[in-house]
């Protein structure tokens, strides 16, 4: 009976809060509001600790690294330098700062340099294509080659570049590997075929296929003076990533619900039509998956063959900061690394939203 | 000459000691017309005859006969309505009903075909939801759909493999006079398989045991 009563009372103190929660959440779903909050104040407090955690870490790396300059001078040349040692790094002079993890705000200055960067360039372009136009529309009336600007790509640029290679990477992926994919899931002997190609191949380091596909184009482009950087480094990404679409296009395609092959032989579907209507269809979710997995292992390996293949993309941005040492540089690495971050995510969700467009049990992968 | 007959027909699966036997000695024949309907336990065996008889599967002693001709491959002479609605879920009810009414009719022009669409999903009163997806529809009227799909390519014969094993007692009640109701139209030849007695005896001419 008691338990009755408190029961009783807590509705009651729920039903004086209703107006005023429903008063508050008019574009909300009732008790939506809430978790809503929840939701994004769990995200925004996450990032704000990363924040926090990242610049000190930063912080104290600096100062290891910082106090390690005074000491070594202290020890090396004597009271007199490890003052001038300890005057420089204070005074913020970029010859002789600590060359370590950057902080956040190092990081978003650096992106401003680099929108910064992309400004200039794009109006030294354009300054430069209107120079040219006249001379380059003379060039094309006595079929010439008009001279293009050849000068320093900015990040912008940069980033197009690594986009245009992992979506003709991925193209070539899911042309290769979704029609030999169902040609090996629907027979059993080809597969058998395949299998130890498929096994063999499909662990090999993305540096070795770059290695094998430099021989193979070098080759078929020489005598060539043309830039073969792009064709080597979309092909090598190609072949790197199309393994998980191959072996899970042929795993959907051989594992086609019994039920429905029974349909179509008692339709009496043709082998097309039983491709098509019947196979292909029930198999896409297992295809999407597979190319989701391979957009985003293209994107993964891109920064590494890019780098070898001197691809102007972001690998080989990353790459020639490192090299070059400058006091930002690695600021700039870092910025990179969060674009490249960003980017995949926004190419796995773009792949999530096409997948949940064209397969038939929605809502299904996450 | 019966319209289908069974004479000595063994069916196992697997090889050696693996070997199982699910069916053996099976003699059957059903008249044109007939409304024959093959009570049994689950795991008798009952779906094993069904694929027999449709094609799907091939005895491996003994022969099933259909008007006198051994059935070697599935026939658009015999319908199936199976256990488990086997309708494409990535096509609409309509779609899924065009499907088969297009290999049953291939020389036909598309307006006749949609037509029939239309008739046969009417029949079973899915009208307002021809435009609907499998998964959008209860139970009922996902067996519905399979047999307007079935009817609408106009067997002689048609076999239907528990078909209301999975719908809920009033569902059940319900389909059975739709089916007897459609049947008793043109009289097709028709054989339920089913482990309901009692729907046996309702809907059928004839009921044949199957022990395992």
């Amino acid at each position: 009976m008691e338990q009755d009563i408190t029961l009783k009372k807590e509705g009651q103190g729920l039903a004086f809060l209703k107006p005023l929660v429903a008063k508050f959440t008019p574009k909300f779903q009732k008790g939506d509001l809430v978790p809503w909050l929840k939701k994004t104040g769990i995200t925004l407090l996450s990032i704000l600790l990363f924040l926090g955690l990242w610049h000190m870490g930063s912080k104290a790396l600096y100062n290891k690294e910082a106090n390690y300059k005074i000491e070594k001078a202290l020890t090396e040349q004597g009271q007199a330098a490890a003052d001038a040692e300890r005057d420089c790094i204070a005074s913020g002079e970029s010859s002789c700062q600590p060359n370590t993890l950057p902080s956040p705000t190092q990081v978003w200055a650096s992106l401003q340099t680099l929108i910064a960067d992309h400004k200039v360039i794009t109006a030294d372009k354009a300054a430069f294509n209107e120079k040219m136009a006249a001379t380059n529309a003379k060039l094309v009336a006595k079929g010439k080659n008009a001279i293009v600007y050849t000068g320093r790509a900015s990040f912008v640029d940069i980033v197009l570049t690594s986009i245009k290679t992992v979506f003709a990477g991925f193209l070539l992926a899911l042309l290769i590997a979704v029609p030999i994919g169902v040609v090996i899931g629907l027979s059993p002997s080809l597969r058998s075929a395949f299998n130890w190609f498929i096994q063999i191949f499909k662990p090999v380091s993305p540096v070795v296929w770059y290695l094998l596909v430099f021989m193979i184009v070098k080759t078929l482009y020489i005598g060539d003076s043309s830039d073969n950087a792009f064709v080597i480094s979309f092909i090598s990404v190609g072949l790197c990533a199309m393994w998980a679409t191959l072996v899970n296009t042929a795993m959907g395609v051989s594992s086609v619900d019994k039920d429905y092959i029974n349909v179509a032989k008692v339709l009496k579907l043709g082998t097309f039509q039983k491709i098509f209507k019947v196979i292909l269809p029930s198999s896409l979710p297992l295809i999407f998956t597979g190319l989701r997995i391979t957009l985003s292992v293209a994107w993964m390996v891109l920064i590494a063959i890019e780098l070898l293949a001197q691809s102007q993309g972001l690998g080989l941005f990353v790459w020639e900061e490192f090299q070059n040492g400058a006091n930002d540089s690695n600021a700039k690495i870092i910025v990179a690394m969060f674009v490249i971050g960003i980017i995949g995510f926004l190419l796995d969700r773009i792949m999530l939203s096409v997948q949940n467009m064209v397969s038939f049990n929605k809502n299904e992968g996450v | 000459m019966a319209y289908l007959e069974l004479n000595n027909v063994y069916k196992s699966y697997g090889e050696g000691d693996n070997r199982t036997d699910v069916l053996s000695n099976i003699n059957l024949s059903i008249e044109e017309g007939e409304f024959v309907a093959i009570v049994g336990f689950t795991g008798s065996g009952k779906t094993t005859l069904v694929n027999l008889i449709n094609g799907l599967l091939k005895p491996t002693s003994g022969e099933v006969l259909f008007k006198g001709e051994p059935v070697v491959d599935t026939s658009h002479e015999r319908g199936v309505i199976f256990q488990n609605y086997s309708l494409l879920p990535w096509l609409t009810v309509g779609q899924n009903v065009y499907m088969a009414v297009k290999e049953a009719f291939p020389k036909e022009n598309k307006a006749f075909l949609m037509k029939r669409v239309k008739d046969y999903v009417g029949m079973v009163s899915l009208t307002p939801a021809i435009n609907k997806r499998p998964k959008e529809l209860s139970g009922g009227m996902r067996q519905r759909v399979a047999v307007a799909r079935a009817l609408a390519m106009n067997p002689e014969m048609i076999i239907m493999d528990e078909p209301l094993g999975a719908l809920d007692a009033l569902t059940r009640g319900n389909l059975q006079d739709e089916i007897l109701n459609i049947w008793s139209q043109d009289k097709r030849t028709a054989l339920l398989i089913t482990n309901d007695v009692d729907e046996g005896i309702y809907m059928a001419d004839r009921i044949i045991p199957l022990k395992p």
